[in-house]
């Protein structure tokens, strides 16, 4: 079966040491996975087992000190700033923190614009680029005309997010790495966060990967599950087969954090 | 924007070292506008003049006099020829006489000499005085009977014809003149240096010259450590290696030392102003390097930085756009500093005879330099040196508030 599916974004022996000598860290230990278009995937683990360094080193934004990263099943070519910008054209990212995501120094519109330029509009006249941009803001419930002269850090942490988000439905990536998209937002936030990412899912077509230390969450969104360990992935499957019959104990202590993990759903938690 | 302005304007310590500077920069403007002398122009013959109101006296004998009579003139005449040494002298002959030490009051000149001239007696001798003792006192005694003189000064010229001399006037010890009918009046507040210049006029000059060397060599300074400091921290790698070895060489050797050695070496002639500004502004970037790259390591892994990134900007555009903003309040710090340690190193250099030539322009440094070769420390001419010293402390104080000024304003910890 799992030939039939594309290969979208995979790996072999991926590693990543920080650090020389007795500084050594070794943050993500010869992982290999396929992820497949179109499947939802979370990373789950907790604070400190590299999730965040894999995420870097998919995105191409740090170099793995070993292995390899398939691009749609071809190996994958960053060496040049023009390749790079090539490949950002795929794959895109939401961070955990959006206080610290956005240059302070630029203004709302010109971070919206920037994407458009990314996707080669930058020929558009600008009533046209204004109309994309409201359509993204409106996508995300925000009002563009309200957001136009105004910098990301005067909007709360759940809008910021939203903005995040109104970035990739502008990019229209075909994967897209969250991580940890909702960690530091407030939980009325938070749902509709999720949701509208997924809804975004829908829309564009992308593979999203949730990074995540919440397994309830992944449990909740996702397809297929990698738990994450010190940095190697110790657990993989579909998620009713992860979560509903964990073989790690690392895997049960995870979902032992998560209470009502066999209860009926409460979005507000999540 | 305008609120960072305000915060900045709320910082004490900012707005004290701010408004001095504005004072001095003012005055290096104005000054020479109001005054316009040439700054080192030599108009005293001899050195170090003491400050003060100089009226010429040629003019003032041929202006109007006015006759005041004073009661204290005389008083105050004879109290400005007699200095405390005289006055303990007169004092010890009064009480080896025999007069009563109560009744002497040494600071009351006019009671001191009525009891002087009426009780000296030049035969009179006391054990234990010897003949030197008794030809001072009897020299005193003379000096004070023309003090004592109520006579005028007769004025005279000379006849070209016969050569002799003719009375052109007289000048009474009760003759005053008004100052300001004299047409010969020079200001010179903080009297005349070693070379017979106007000590404050060169003062002014100097410290322009002086605050143009520091903005000169603080700019070089501060713009070579930060195109070093961004490029070894953000790009890292190779670049990194090769810019931090030479910052780490020249961290080594300290730069006052190499800047002694690249100023002797340029040589006394090719010694300009110019010329110190930007060797000291070549030996000081070191350390505005390692500053600024340890707060663009610190930046170029944050996720505003990544998302530009995935933004598709350019290497430059981040640098520019997502680095430089955020360390720009540190750079104009960093720039406070070189500025006020460049006006210090020009000082110490030039202490040293290093500074720039002599000749064209003075600079803080220089008047230092000048003060000290002439011995002004030590003959007591203090107008030659503390003033130089107080404005360069002034601009350093000044420069090092507003920093720290700053600092609390941009960096919240410190904040009281
Ligand atoms: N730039 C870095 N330099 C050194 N160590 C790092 C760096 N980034 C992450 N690490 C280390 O790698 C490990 C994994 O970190 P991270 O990927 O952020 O974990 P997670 O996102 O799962 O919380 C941690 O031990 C962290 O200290
Ligand atoms: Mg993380």
């Amino acid at each position: 079966m799992a030939d039939e599916r594309k290969l979208c974004l995979s790996g072999t022996g991926i590693t990543k040491v920080f650090g020389i000598g007795r500084n050594k860290t070794t943050a993500v230990n010869h992982v290999d996975f396929n992820f497949y278009e179109g499947e939802i995937i979370s990373i789950v683990g907790e604070s400190g087992s590299g999730k965040t360094t894999l995420a870097k080193m998919l995105l191409g934004l740090i170099n793995p000190t070993e292995g390899e990263i398939y691009f749609q099943g071809v190996k994958r070519d960053i060496s040049s700033h023009r390749k790079k910008k090539e490949y950002w054209k795929n794959i895109q990212a939401i961070f955990q923190d959006p206080f610290s995501s956005y240059n302070i120094f630029r203004k709302i519109d010109s971070v919206l614009l920037d994407c458009i330029h990314m996707r080669g509009g930058r020929g558009l006249p600008y009533d046209q680029k204004v109309e994309l941009m409201t359509e993204a803001c409106r996508f995300v419930n925000l009002k563009f005309d309200e957001l136009t002269n105004k910098y990301p850090f005067e909007l709360s942490g759940g809008q910021q997010q939203r903005l995040m988000i109104a970035r990739i439905f502008l990019l229209k990536p075909q994967i897209l790495l969250a991580d940890e998209p909702t960690s530091m937002i407030d939980a009325c936030s938070r749902a509709t966060i999720l949701d509208m990412l997924m809804q975004l899912r829908d829309e564009i077509g992308m593979t999203p990967i949730f990074i995540t230390h919440d397994i309830g969450l992944a449990y909740y969104v996702s397809d297929t599950v990698y738990i994450m360990e010190k940095g190697e992935f110790v657990e993989k499957g579909s998620a009713d087969e992860v979560i509903l019959h964990p073989k790690e104990p690392y895997t049960r202590r995870l979902i032992s954090d998560v209470p009502k993990i066999y209860e009926e759903w409460d979005l507000s938690t999540v | 924007m305008r609120h960072l302005t305000r915060q900045v304007f709320n910082s004490g310590k900012f707005v004290v070292g701010f408004s001095i500077f504005v004072g001095i920069l003012l005055i290096v403007i104005i000054y020479p506008i109001l005054f316009p002398y040439p700054p080192l122009e030599i108009i005293g013959q001899g050195n170090f003049f003491p400050p003060g109101l100089y009226v010429n006296v040629y003019d003032s004998i041929f202006t109007s006099h006015y006759i005041l009579n004073l009661d204290d003139a005389t008083a105050n005449r004879i109290a400005s020829k007699l200095d405390s040494e005289d006055r303990l002298a007169i004092q010890k002959w009064l009480t080896a006489s025999g007069f009563p030490e109560s009744e002497i009051d040494i600071e009351n000149t006019a009671q001191l000499l009525d009891q002087w001239t009426n009780n000296f007696d030049p035969t009179k001798r006391f054990p234990g005085m010897t003949n030197a003792d008794r030809n001072y006192f009897i020299r005193l005694n003379n000096s004070l009977k023309g003090l004592l003189s109520t006579e005028g000064a007769i004025i005279a010229v000379e006849n070209p014809e016969t050569a002799s001399l003719e009375e052109a006037g007289v000048v009474a010890q009760n003759d005053y003149i008004v100052v300001n009918e004299v047409p010969n009046v020079r200001l010179l507040p903080l009297g005349t240096d070693n070379f017979g210049r106007d000590v404050l006029t060169e003062l002014v000059a100097a410290t322009k010259v002086s605050l143009i060397i520091g903005f000169v060599a603080g700019s070089i300074a501060t713009l070579i450590g930060l195109i070093l400091g961004l490029l070894s921290g953000y790009i890292g790698g190779q670049v990194d290696d090769v810019i931090m070895f030479f910052t780490n060489l020249l961290t080594v050797i300290p730069s006052f030392v190499l800047l002694i050695l690249i100023s002797f070496s340029i040589g006394q002639e090719q010694r300009g102003a110019f010329t110190i500004a930007v060797v000291i502004g070549l030996t000081s970037w070191v350390w505005t390097t390692r500053a600024v790259r340890s707060q663009v390591i610190s930046l170029r892994n944050r996720d505003h930085v990544n998302l530009s990134k995935l933004s598709g900007h350019s290497i430059s555009y981040i640098i520019i756009a997502d680095i430089l903003p955020y360390i720009a309040s540190y750079v104009v710090m960093a720039l406070i500093l070189q500025i006020s340690s460049a006006i210090l190193a020009e000082a110490g250099l030039s202490i040293l005879g290093l500074g720039p030539r002599t000749t064209e322009v003075a600079t803080l440094g220089l008047m230092l330099n000048w003060a000290l070769i002439y011995q002004a420390p030590i003959l007591g001419y203090w107008w030659a040196f503390y003033p130089v010293i107080i404005v360069i402390a002034l601009i350093a104080f000044s420069l090092n508030l507003m920093n720290t000024g700053l600092d609390q304003v941009f960096n919240p910890a410190l904040r009281e």
